[in-house]
C-alpha cells in the first residue's frame, strides 16, 4: 500500500469592503440603494442601542449587559439575509440581529433590566430567547432544523455564537449530528478574538474556526465580519442551499469585541490599547459609510439624520421599558409546570399572596 | 490574628498550599491571567507560573474529565468552575467519574481533586446563574462537599479538601466574598472535613444552616436575642462528611430547631437534616422542626422577586417564633 494523501480540503475566505471602503464590485451581492441605506440604519440603530444600555447600566437603570461595539455588521448583514419564517438561536451578544429582524428595542432593554418578559418573542418572528450558557444553544438549533426537515418546512436554522463557544462539547457534538442528518441549518460565529480574558489562541490551536465543519461533513467559510456586504452574501448563499435542502454551513465572521466582555469587565487588564485602537480603525460602520460617501449615498447630512432617528426610536424605548410594571411575586410561578405541586400552590396563593386589587 | 476576607483567605489556602505541594495544580476558565471571574486567584500565576496554573478553553466536563486524569496521573488538581451553575455541564465527569473510579475499581487509584465553585443567588443572575446546587453533589455518594461560612473556615476547610485524597466540591458563596473575619496565619491552620462549628451557643432553639445562610442565621439570632429568644446556630462547615452528632446533641439540649437552606425546598438538603433530628430526637423535641428555604420556582430575574425566592433575616426569625409558639 503506497502512503498517498486521499484528501485535501481548502478554507476560503471573503472579504467585498476593503478598509477604506472601496468594494469589489464582482463580489458584490444585489443590493438596491435603499437596500444599502437600510442596511446602515440598522447599523446606527444597533450602536446607538448599545451606547444607551451602557449608559443606562452606569446609572443603575438595567443590570449587568454585553456590549456589541464593532460586531454590528456581522449582525445586521446576517439578519437581512433571513426571511421571517426563518429561525433564530442567538447566544447573547447579538442584539443587531433582533433589531434588524424587528424585536422591539423596549422589550430588549427590560431583558436587560432584568425581567424576563423582555424575551416573550412577538408572535411574529422566530427568535428563541438569548441564551446566556455557552454553547449550549446549538443543539437547540439543530434539533428545530430536525423538526422543520421532518415537516418539509423550508425554512433556515440560524444559529450565533462566539469563538469561545466552539469549546463546547456542544459545539461539536451539534455540528456533526447536523453533518449526519444533513440538516437546514447555519451557524454563524461572531469570531471577537476574545472570550472573557483568554484570546483565541487560548481556545484552539486550529489555524481557523471555518475548518472545524470540514471534519463535521460541511462547508465552513471565513468572511470579514466587519463588510456587512461579504457577511450578508456568505449567510444568504447558506440559508439558501439550507432551504433547498443542501444541508448545513458554518460561518466564521472574523470581527473584535472593541468594548469590555460586559459592564462588569474591564478589558484594558488583559489587552493592549493598541490592538484596540486598530479595530477601531476596520469599525464595520465608518467603513460602510466610506463606501457610501463614494457612491453619493452618504454625507454628514444624512449621517446626522439617521443618527437622530436612531437615538428617537431608543429614547422612546427606554421611556416604555421604564413604564412597565413590574413582576408580581404570583408570576414567577406562572410558567414553571401546567400543574403545579401542592406544596408550590401553597408558596404562590398562601406565603406570597397576588397583592390586593 | 490578622482579618481578612472571605475571597482573600480562599487566596491564601491556594497559595500556602501550592508553596507546600508541588504536585498540586491549578485549571480553570479565566483563572490565570484575569485572576478568576471572582478574583480569588489573584497573584497565583504570576508567583507559580502557567505550568501550574492554566487558561482552559470553556470546555467543563473536560475540566473536570482532565482533573480525574491528571489525579490518577500523580498531580493534586485544583479545578475552578466559573459558577456552579456550569457543574451542571460537568455532572458525568462529577458523578461518573470522580465519584466512582476509586470505590468501581477497588480502590487503585486515589482522586485527590478540589473542584471549586462559586454558586447561590442574590447578584440578580436569572435562573441559569443563581443557583444552589448543593443538594445535588451531596446526594451522591463518593463526593465530599464543604461550604464555608466564615473566612477562617474557607481557608482551613480549603486546605483540609486539597490535602485530602478523596475529591471535593468547595462551595463558596458568591455573596460572602468581601465578608471579614479572623483568620489564623498559621500556615499548618486545618479546619476538618466533617466537624460542624457551633457558632454561637444558646437555649432556646437550635438554627441549623451552612454557607451564607449561617451568617444570616447568626443575624437573626442576634435580633432575636433582642425579644429574649436564646438561639444556637450549628454551621454546618461540610455537608459531606455530614457532622450529625453536633447538631442533634445541640438539638436535645433546646428541644427545637429550625433548618436554613438557599436551595429549592423539595428534596433540599433540609428535608434530610430535619428527618435526622426528627428520628434522633422524636422523645425530646417540643416542636416539629421547621424549614427554611428558597422557593420551588427558577430564580427570577427581577430583584424584587429574587429576595422573595431566598431565606432572608426576616424569615428565619419568623419561623423561630413561630417554632417556640407551637406548643405539643
Ligand atoms: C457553559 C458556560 N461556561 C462559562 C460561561 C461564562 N462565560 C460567559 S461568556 C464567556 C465567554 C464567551 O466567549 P465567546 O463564546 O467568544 O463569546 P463572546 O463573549 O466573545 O461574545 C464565558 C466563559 C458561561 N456563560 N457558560
Ligand atoms: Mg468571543
Amino acid at each position: 500500500m503506497p502512503e498517498e494523501t486521499i484528501a485535501t480540503f481548502t478554507v476560503r475566505s471573503l472579504r467585498i469592503l476593503d478598509e477604506r471602503g472601496k468594494a469589489d464590485e464582482a463580489l458584490m451581492p444585489p443590493l438596491s440603494e435603499a437596500d444599502i441605506r437600510q442596511m446602515y440604519e440598522l447599523l446606527v440603530l444597533t450602536r446607538t442601542y448599545d451606547e444607551r444600555a451602557l449608559a443606562l447600566q452606569r446609572e443603575g437603570r438595567i443590570g449587568t449587559y454585553p456590549p456589541v461595539k464593532g460586531q454590528e455588521a456581522v449582525q445586521v448583514g446576517s439578519a437581512c439575509a433571513l426571511f421571517p419564517t426563518d429561525w433564530v438561536v442567538p447566544s447573547f451578544r447579538e442584539m443587531g440581529v433582533h433589531f434588524t429582524l424587528g424585536y422591539p428595542l423596549d422589550l430588549m432593554f427590560r431583558y436587560w433590566a432584568g425581567d424576563e418578559r423582555g424575551l416573550v418573542t412577538p408572535a411574529n418572528l422566530n427568535i428563541l430567547p438569548i441564551c446566556v450558557s455557552v454553547g449550549t444553544h446549538i443543539p437547540h438549533a439543530v434539533g428545530i432544523a430536525m423538526a422543520a426537515k421532518y415537516r418539509r418546512d423550508p425554512v433556515a436554522v440560524v444559529a450565533y455564537f462566539g469563538d469561545g463557544a466552539t469549546s463546547k462539547g456542544d459545539f461539536h457534538e451539534g455540528f456533526n449530528m447536523a453533518g449526519v442528518f444533513q440538516l437546514p441549518v447555519v451557524f454563524i460565529c461572531q469570531n471577537n478574538q476574545w472570550a472573557i480574558s483568554i484570546p483565541l489562541k487560548g481556545q484552539t490551536a486550529s489555524r481557523t474556526l471555518a475548518q472545524k465543519a470540514i471534519a463535521y461533513g460541511f462547508d465552513g467559510v471565513q468572511v470579514d465580519g466587519n463588510d456587512v456586504f461579504a457577511v450578508y452574501r456568505a449567510t444568504k448563499d447558506a440559508v439558501e442551499k439550507a432551504r433547498s435542502g443542501g444541508g448545513p454551513t458554518f460561518i466564521e465572521c472574523l470581527t473584535y469585541r472593541v468594548a469590555d466582555h460586559t459592564t462588569s469587565d474591564d478589558a484594558s487588564r488583559y489587552r493592549s490599547p493598541e490592538e484596540v485602537a486598530a479595530w477601531r480603525e476596520k469599525d464595520p460602520i465608518l467603513r460602510l459609510e466610506r463606501y457610501m460617501s463614494g457612491r453619493g449615498l452618504w454625507d454628514e447630512g444624512y449621517g446626522a439624520e439617521v443618527k437622530r432617528k436612531a437615538t428617537r426610536a431608543v429614547d422612546e424605548a427606554v421611556k416604555a421599558m421604564e413604564s412597565a410594571a413590574p413582576p408580581e411575586p404570583g408570576e414567577m410561578f406562572e410558567h414553571v409546570s401546567a400543574t403545579l405541586g401542592q406544596r408550590q400552590e401553597k408558596q404562590r396563593f398562601v406565603d406570597h399572596p397576588p397583592a390586593p386589587s | 490574628m490578622p482579618e481578612m476576607t472571605y475571597r482573600d483567605a480562599i487566596n491564601l489556602a491556594l497559595k500556602e498550599e501550592m508553596r507546600r505541594d508541588p504536585s498540586i495544580v491549578v485549571l480553570g476558565e479565566d483563572v490565570a491571567l484575569y485572576e478568576g471571574s471572582f478574583k480569588v486567584t489573584r497573584g497565583l500565576l504570576a508567583e507559580f507560573g502557567e505550568e501550574r496554573v492554566k487558561d482552559t478553553p470553556i470546555s467543563e466536563n473536560t475540566i473536570i474529565g482532565v482533573s480525574v486524569g491528571a489525579a490518577m496521573g500523580g498531580l493534586r488538581p485544583v479545578a475552578e468552575l466559573m459558577t456552579v451553575n456550569f457543574a451542571l455541564l460537568a455532572m458525568d465527569q462529577i458523578v461518573n467519574h470522580m465519584a466512582k473510579i476509586r470505590s468501581m475499581f477497588g480502590g487503585q487509584t486515589y482522586l485527590p481533586i478540589t473542584v471549586r465553585a462559586p454558586g447561590g443567588g442574590g447578584s440578580q443572575l436569572a435562573a441559569q446563574h443563581s443557583q444552589s446546587l448543593e443538594t445535588y453533589f451531596m446526594h451522591c455518594p463518593g463526593i465530599y462537599v464543604a461550604m464555608p461560612a466564615t473566612p477562617a473556615d474557607a481557608k482551613g476547610l480549603l486546605k483540609s479538601c486539597i490535602r485530602d485524597n478523596n475529591p471535593v466540591m468547595f462551595l463558596e458563596h458568591e455573596l460572602l466574598y468581601n465578608s471579614k473575619g479572623e483568620v489564623p496565619e498559621d500556615p499548618e491552620f486545618l479546619v476538618p472535613l466533617g466537624k460542624a462549628a457551633v457558632m454561637r451557643e444558646g437555649k432556646d432553639l437550635t438554627i441549623v444552616a451552612y454557607s451564607r445562610m449561617s451568617v444570616l442565621a447568626l443575624q437573626a439570632a442576634a435580633e432575636l436575642e433582642k425579644d429574649g429568644i436564646s438561639c444556637e446556630v450549628v454551621d454546618l462547615r461540610t455537608l459531606n462528611p455530614l457532622d450529625t452528632e453536633t447538631f442533634i446533641a445541640s438539638a436535645r439540649r433546646t428541644g427545637r430547631a429550625v433548618v436554613v437552606e438557599e436551595c429549592w425546598r423539595t428534596a433540599g438538603l433540609g428535608s434530610d437534616i430535619a428527618f435526622r433530628i426528627h428520628e434522633a430526637c422524636f422523645d425530646t423535641l417540643l416542636a416539629p422542626v421547621r424549614r427554611v428555604s428558597g422557593l420551588d420556582v427558577p430564580m427570577p430575574y427581577s430583584r424584587k422577586l429574587e429576595k422573595l425566592c431566598i431565606p432572608q433575616v426576616e424569615t428565619i426569625t419568623a419561623a423561630v417564633k413561630e417554632v417556640l409558639s407551637e406548643k405539643y
